[in-house]
């Protein structure tokens, strides 16, 4: 570890000293005040490139047609995009659709989003709620909870899809009880059920952190207040702990909505949003429109991207309102 | 024992709820750790015992003999009914339901058994081929390296860059600096899997299309790196930056040699959540990287399922390795990672 330490301290000075002469320079240049801007310059150069442009930019493909990459290589079409992926004559059944994989997987992530952050947030905060209490052992059970969240998607799929294989364990476990196998990613509700599940396993923990930090923030002398005048545990818990928790609960459902509507990684490896069509999810298709799939139609896959933008932008202002209530709140 | 698992503050007895508590978190951690325990397990067996259904908990394999006259290795059987039972004998071939054998030592000699008479010998067989095989015939170290390339250097220039730019925004007043601000908390609302197409057209003008650096340029100026560096430079008080000023010491030298060391703690969360999310990221270098040669890891395992659909053998190893870089890391600074976590509210 020693001679790693002074390699690293070597770098960092040797880096001070590459950069303090053009940087000097600037200084002289410019100003103490405005070498401000030379510190931000590499950031705002990339948030720019990739970030800002990148808004305007997908505007214009959406309005432009073809499989061309090139801007200036490609038609305009006006809103044609957006009326394509609009038109429908009922928008519950995606068959009626002109686009009906957009609208199966619109309703497909419908279905998902609310199934996955009911279930996770009600187990995220049974689980917050149980590490609360003054258990042995807490540091050891918050970090199982939480180890999943750093397994990389691929790696969630992976193990899954292992355990699920028409011989895998968990065939063999049903088999043992007397069950018969079920073949879980080809039937099209079970790899449904087995795509929010898993997105659970993997999520779950981030959200059960920031839920106890926020129970750990209610002061101690509230329970103490309430256990004298011998509240019974429900009561306590429906008229102290889940009124202070609110701000806490806001944010978390915000913040898991925002994910839920984006979720991609683990489903695509998992089933490649089959069988049939039963498991794809908007960015999916998203990423099929535009990459996967020849022609490459762009314009349509950023319309549909719009689109989401659309939803996430109001699911954001509904989490900056919650935020702020909450900083009014204390 | 049992004392010690129903203990609870204050001196009073464990109830009901205790109970409940304690089966829904011994439900947990097997719910949790219990499918990597197993991918770990499986991932030491062989193929054909990956095969075996139902299959067993640890990795067991049925012994194999050489013998003389054949040239693969035959399997080895314990003949339990009939004249030759409690012998072990090697298996030829079957025919129906009877087995040919020959006894190891006499190899001349064939012995017919029902093939319900025997049971094969079993042996603890940790298959270690599943990992080395990753490194001579499947390019490993390649997709390694190009996993940690990318990591390392878009966390240097993640950590630079947004120091740089909280430096900025928290030490100096200058004319549109809330504007800057805002304009970079905006970009949290807009999270690139909205911006695919255009990043996309972006990355292949700069010619970045199968580079290693179209997945590091498009990540390292996040939003929340410089939020999080921000708010912890303000905390530091600007007495010490004029101290240093009026020795002389240049605007780089204030934040290399005093502000960044100062921010230690703030910067080792974005270090590790820069490590994470790059080590992790699957859906840009899907679309950025199409060549084999520069697949990161990720990519490698997702293409490497598609076609090989049978050799879980390999797969599964290439999964352990994976996911072990991670998990060493939070074993050693889990109790860091969970409190920048809670504090931070990202991930």
């Amino acid at each position: 570890m020693q001679p790693l330490a002074r390699f690293g301290g070597w770098l960092y000075a040797a880096a001070f000293n590459l950069m303090e002469r053009p940087m000097l320079a600037i200084q002289r240049l410019v100003g103490v005040r405005n070498v401000a801007w030379a510190f931000l310059l590499p950031n705002l150069v990339i948030f720019g490139l990739f970030t800002f442009v990148p808004i305007f930019l997908n505007f214009m493909y959406a309005t432009t047609g073809g499989d061309q990459l090139l801007l200036w290589e490609r038609p305009g079409v006006g809103a044609e995009n957006f009326a394509t992926l609009l038109d429908c004559q009922n928008y519950l059944d995606p068959n009626t659709c002109q686009r009906d994989l957009f609208w199966r997987a619109v309703h497909n992530t419908g279905w998902f989003v609310v199934l996955q952050v009911v279930f996770m947030v009600l187990f995220a905060l049974i689980t917050a709620l149980i590490l609360n209490k003054n258990l042995p052992l807490r540091g050891f059970f918050r970090a199982v909870f939480f180890y999943p969240v750093l397994l990389s998607p691929v790696v969630v799929a992976l193990i899954w899809k292992w355990i699920l294989q028409r011989n895998g364990v968990l065939n063999a476990g049903i088999e043992g009880v007397g069950g018969s196998p079920i073949n879980w990613l080809i039937e099209a509700d079970w790899a449904f059920f087995w795509v929010v599940f898993i997105s659970i396993w993997a999520h779950m923990g981030f959200y059960v952190l920031i839920l106890l930090a926020g129970l750990q923030a209610i002061p101690a002398d509230v329970y103490e207040a309430a256990e004298m005048d011998g509240g019974s545990k429900w009561r306590v818990f429906s008229r102290i702990t889940m009124p202070l928790l609110m701000p806490t609960m806001v944010v978390v459902l915000v913040l898991s909505l925002i994910r839920a509507v984006q979720a991609f990684d683990e489903i695509y490896v998992l089933t490649g949003g089959g069988p049939g069509s039963a498991t794809t999810l908007l960015l999916q298709y998203i990423y099929d429109t535009g990459f996967a799939e020849r022609p490459r139609l762009f314009g349509l896959a950023a319309a549909a991207s719009i689109l989401m933008a659309a939803v996430l932008f109001a699911l954001t202002l509904l989490q900056l309102r919650a935020t702020r209530g909450q900083a009014e709140g204390r | 024992m049992l004392g010690f698992l129903t203990r609870t503050r204050g001196r009073r007895r464990a109830d009901l709820t205790d109970w409940l508590a304690w089966g829904f978190l011994l439900l947990g951690v097997l719910l949790m750790l219990g499918p990597v325990l197993w991918i770990v397990l499986s991932s030491f067996k062989t193929e054909a015992a990956l095969q075996e259904y139902p299959p067993t908990l640890l990795p067991l394999a049925t012994e194999t003999v050489v013998v003389e006259g054949h040239a693969e290795p035959l399997p080895l059987f314990r003949v339990t009914e009939g004249e030759h039972a409690g012998r072990v004998l090697a298996q030829v071939r079957r025919v129906g339901l009877v087995a040919q054998m020959i006894d190891p030592a006499d190899p001349a000699t064939r012995i017919d058994v029902n093939i319900a008479a025997r049971e094969p010998v079993r042996e603890v067989d940790v298959a270690t081929e599943n990992y080395t095989t990753l490194f001579s015939r499947f390019n490993f170290l390649l997709y390694f390296w190009n996993s940690t390339f990318i990591t390392v250097v878009a966390t240097i220039l993640t950590v630079l860059f947004n120091s740089m730019a909280a430096f900025a925004l928290s030490k100096y007043k200058f004319r549109g600096r809330t504007v800057v601000f805002l304009l970079i908390i905006a970009t949290l609302m807009i999270p690139p899997t909205i911006n695919l197409v255009p990043i996309f057209l972006v990355v292949s003008q700069l010619g970045l299309v199968n580079s290693p650096w179209g997945v590091i340029w498009p990540a390292i100026a996040t939003p929340t790196g410089v939020f999080l560096l921000r708010q912890y430079m303000l905390t530091i008080p600007d007495d010490l930056l004029d101290a240093a000023r009026m020795d002389h010491a240049s605007e780089w030298r204030v934040y290399w040699r005093i502000v960044m060391p100062l921010s230690a703690p703030a910067l080792a969360v974005l270090v590790l959540f820069s490590v994470m999310w790059r080590w992790n990221e699957f859906l840009w270098p899907l679309i950025v990287l199409n060549r084999a040669e520069e697949f990161t890891l990720q990519l490698a395992l997702n293409s490497f399922q598609g076609e090989l659909q049978t050799s879980w053998s390999n797969l599964l190893a290439m999964t352990v390795l994976t996911l072990l870089p991670i998990t060493i890391v939070f074993a050693v600074l889990q109790k860091y990672i969970t409190q920048g976590i809670a504090q931070a509210g990202v991930k």
